[in-house]
């Protein structure tokens, strides 16, 4: 009985380093530069459609394509940002919103057009298909494979910020732009970067996450909802905070499906409805 | 004491480790001029903003009148006659300034919340709007969106949207920032013609103008009051000349 | 009057000129007349049209009189539907009164949701908006027995309107119900933002700031027009249950959310007829595009709303202005 709770719980918190490696980015670059990007699930799929095209059409193994997906979503992240949202930082948040979910649109209708719009199989390895027994416990190797992904890009970035030049320029950029601007920092390029670095962990996100929820040309929008409520829940720029919210998540959307599977997403919903009324900032808001 | 209008007690205020407001406590008597001065980041504006509700203090009260309004929404204040202007432009960039001082006339008069009726049908508030822009120079610039006025314009429509609301005390935050020296004068003129049924704090940093207009003055320093006194006692007080004329007084 | 070289320094004149019925918008309403008379196959279409516009309408009493977003009006817009279907389906097929209660319902709604509304802003307006939508979908999907879930609400059934008209297959009565209630509705619209009221809505559209050292209890207003905009976002959700005798639970989704925003922005947003005139390019272009491949629909709604944003930012209303006014200086 418990053991079954126990493998609920891993799952659960798999999923949710699958959500924080899908969102980090957003939250990074929403807080440095207040740009409402909700095309940001798009580079997700972006990630995981390299992926499925390596996988299938050049015989590629599952692991090499990662660094191509981060590389895929990133690059064409920095396009849209040259292109596109540099023209709109100081709009308004509604023109924003309207801009990005308009690249959704169109991201998904060129998905459907290019690869069609049924789900994307895709093949792992054996030993990433095995479970691992211990014991009473059982536990998917891939979903081991997540939480390790998770944690070192956890760590990466945390030590990056804290420990790097490129990462004290971050955060200097995140708590006073004018400021940093001031200070003779050029951050329309560390923003550029940042916002690269964000949409290619994205990107990898999405490659990650086909094993577990698919690929289809809908994904950008499916899942834009669980970034946001990380991203909202959580705080902006702040990656405490979008790792709790995250892990969270992903343990009571697993719990909430195999508990209570007809109250759906109701549930999550309304919690994050709830948190966002009683903490606009963010439960785990630094201001 | 007791015919002060506006009066504070022992109002405190940080953001964070800053101490922006410490220990304040001022009274303005009727029909005052008084003059709020002190260096940049002194913590002028903050006063304002708790004075009139749009910041919370942390301690301390604020009384109107004898009542204590230390709790009371910003648009309460307003309505009991406790209003301000702003340090930088806080106008509406695409409606006329007619539209704007209308607006405010009809907050006052409670026709505001009317939704069922035409704005043509309040004639009385619009020509009452008219006067008020007329009667502070802005009579041939009704018509145009706020933000096509010249930069000295917006600054009239900034006074002129408060005395819209028929305040009786009235806070005015820098009202000739970044107006060339001829027309604050001007301006200032115009300030001190207003009636003496109105109080007046002003905060200004061009010590001509303190000095002409101003019956009291204040001075802070780093969220405190370093003195009050009148101008005569300010000019001659040292540590005025110290810690304000003598570093600020070029800026 | 002939001449705007001479300046007119009557106020109230000035005043009377903002709010005038102007000859273009008689002609605008008379046209809608004609598709009766020439394009009878397209009358279906044409309801939609005028259920949509007023849907737009409501939503600019937000986005572009008050300068509030809303990423999830169509709630409302749902709940209207789904009231004034399961009253149908359940016995009261009266047209005029189950609308009535479809826009009563609706408003009930938005009176409680406003005290959330006033309460955030920016992001996490955008995020509580999107997630009140996502969460009344939801309920709506897991609320089968009553709603239907994704099957739709079968079985709504009107009476004859007036106890006369029957609801003929070409959609004549459709669209002379809808045409109706919505030029009705959309006088009651334009007198609100004609009012002090409406004044006082884009004081805080333009500078929310301002408000209150004015004496305005900007919370208050907000929770009224918010109230108000659900009440037609109710109407005009009913009047789709009542003209197509079914409700799809796509009513009350994120995309229809998103495609009434982005008919208003089309058009343009603040200027009474932006999201007359959104609705009706965009869904004749929907018409026209989605026909043969709905699939690829998505790619010209998002091209449309990129282009909009980055080239016409207020709308084509809002181009069309600043044509004129170039012409006029020059
Ligand atoms: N919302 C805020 N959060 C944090 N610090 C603030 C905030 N508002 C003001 N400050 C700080 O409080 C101090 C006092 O600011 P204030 O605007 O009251 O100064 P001031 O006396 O009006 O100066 P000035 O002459 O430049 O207008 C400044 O150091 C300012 O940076
Ligand atoms: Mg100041």
């Amino acid at each position: 009985m418990i053991a079954r709770q126990i493998s609920l719980l891993f799952d659960g918190f798999a999923y949710g380093m699958l959500l924080f490696v899908l969102s980090i980015g957003l939250s990074v670059t929403l807080g440095m530069m207040n740009f409402v990007n909700l095309a940001h699930g798009a580079f997700a799929m972006i990630g995981g459609y390299v992926t499925v095209t390596l996988m299938q059409k050049a015989g590629w193994p599952f692991l090499a394509t990662l660094p191509v997906a981060f590389l895929g979503a990133a690059v064409a992240s920095v396009v849209l940002e040259r292109v596109l949202y540099r023209r709109l930082y100081r709009a308004t948040d509604l023109d924003q919103s309207l801009l990005t979910i308009g690249i959704v649109f169109v991201s998904i209708a060129a998905a459907a057009f290019i690869f069609g719009t049924t789900q994307q199989p895709i093949e792992l390895p054996a030993y990433m298909r095995e479970r691992i027994v211990i014991g009473d416990f059982s536990f998917g190797a891939y979903r081991l494979f997540l939480i390790v992904s998770a944690l070192i890009i956890t760590a990466v970035v945390v030590l990056g910020l804290d420990y790097t030049r490129f990462g004290a320029q971050i955060r200097a950029c995140v708590d006073n732009q004018r400021m940093a601007r001031g200070l003779g920092l050029n951050v329309d390029r560390i923003f550029m970067l940042t916002f690269a670095i964000g949409s290619g962990l994205a990107g990898l996100g999405g490659a990650m996450a086909i094993e577990i929820v698919g690929l289809d040309p809908n994904f950008g929008l499916k899942y834009l909802v669980f970034m946001l409520i990380v991203v909202a829940v959580g705080g902006l720029a702040s990656i405490r905070g979008a790792f709790f919210t995250a892990a969270m998540l992903g343990i009571i959307d697993i719990f909430s499906k195999y508990y209570a599977p007809q109250v759906g997403s109701f549930v999550l919903y309304l919690v994050m409805v709830a948190l966002l009324v009683w903490r606009p900032n963010g439960v785990f808001a630094r201001r | 004491m007791s015919t002060s209008v506006l009066s504070t007690r022992n109002l405190q205020k940080k953001f964070g480790q800053l101490v922006v407001a410490r220990d304040i406590s001022i009274d303005l008597p009727k029909g005052a001029r008084y003059a709020l001065i002190g260096p940049n980041g002194a913590g002028k504006t903050t006063l304002i903003n708790l004075l009139t509700g749009m910041l919370a203090p942390d301690g301390g009260q604020v009384f109107l009148d004898e009542a204590d309004i230390t709790t009371l929404p910003p648009s309460e204040r307003v309505k009991r006659g406790l209003v301000r202007t702003f340090q930088i432009n806080t106008l509406f960039p695409n409606i006329s300034p007619l539209e704007a001082v209308t607006l405010v006339v009809c907050e006052r008069k409670g026709e505001a919340g009317t939704w069922w009726r035409g704005l043509p049908g309040y004639g009385a508030s619009i020509e009452e709007a008219y006067e008020t822009l007329k009667s502070i120079g802005l009579g041939d610039h009704v018509d145009r969106p706020t933000r096509q006025l010249a930069y000295g314009q917006q600054r009239l429509l900034e006074i002129a949207l408060a005395l819209a609301t028929k305040p009786h005390v009235l806070l005015l935050d820098e009202p000739a920032a970044g107006v060339p020296k001829g027309e604050s004068q001007e301006l200032f003129t115009a300030i001190a013609g207003l009636s003496s049924d109105i109080s007046i704090l002003f905060i200004e940093h061009d010590m001509d103008v303190v000095f002409r207009f101003a019956s009291r003055i204040i001075v802070m320093v780093s969220g405190g009051i370093l003195v009050e006194g009148a101008p005569a006692e300010i000019s001659a007080d040292k540590r005025v000349h110290e810690v304000y004329l003598g570093s600020a007084h070029h800026a | 009057m002939t001449d705007t070289a001479t300046p007119l320094y009557n106020p109230q004149d000035l005043m009377r000129a903002q709010v005038r019925w102007r000859m273009l918008e008689t002609v605008f309403w008379v046209s809608a007349l004609l598709p009766f008379f020439v394009a009878e196959t397209y009358l279906v279409l044409c309801t939609q049209i005028a259920i949509a516009a007023l849907f737009a309408l409501s939503l600019d009493l937000l986005v572009g009189y008050s300068g509030i977003v809303s990423l999830g009006h169509a709630v409302y817009f749902g709940i209207g539907a789904y009231t004034a279907g399961l009253l149908a389906k359940y016995g009261w097929g009266e047209p005029l009164s189950g609308l009535l209660l479809a826009g009563l319902v609706a408003m009930l709604f938005g009176y409680l949701i406003s005290f959330i509304m006033v309460r955030i802003t920016h992001f996490a307006l955008i995020m509580v908006t999107i997630g009140l939508c996502l969460l009344f979908e939801e309920f709506g999907n897991q609320a089968h027995d009553i709603t239907g879930g994704h099957d739709g609400l079968q079985g709504v059934r009107m009476w004859r309107l007036f106890g006369t008209f029957r609801w003929d297959l070409y959609g004549f009565t459709a669209y002379a119900y809808s045409l109706v209630v919505v030029f009705l509705c959309f006088l009651v619209i334009r007198r609100i933002i004609n009012s002090p009221f409406g004044l006082s809505l884009r004081g805080m559209r333009e500078n929310a700031r301002r408000m209150p050292a004015i004496g305005a209890p900007s919370k208050q207003r907000l929770q009224i027009v918010y109230t108000i905009s659900a009440t037609f976002a109710g109407i005009a959700g009913g009047l789709l249950a009542q003209t197509t005798q079914f409700v799809a639970l796509d009513a009350l989704s994120f995309q229809r959310s998103a495609e009434v925003l982005v008919m208003l922005v089309l058009g343009g947003a603040g200027r009474l007829y932006g999201g007359i005139i959104g609705s009706i390019i965009f869904l004749v272009a929907r018409d026209q595009l989605a026909s043969n491949n709905p699939q690829y629909w998505y790619f010209w709604l998002g091209l449309l709303l990129i282009l909009v944003i980055i080239f016409l930012p207020n709308g084509i209303l809002g181009g069309i202005a600043h044509l004129l006014s170039r012409r006029k200086k020059s």
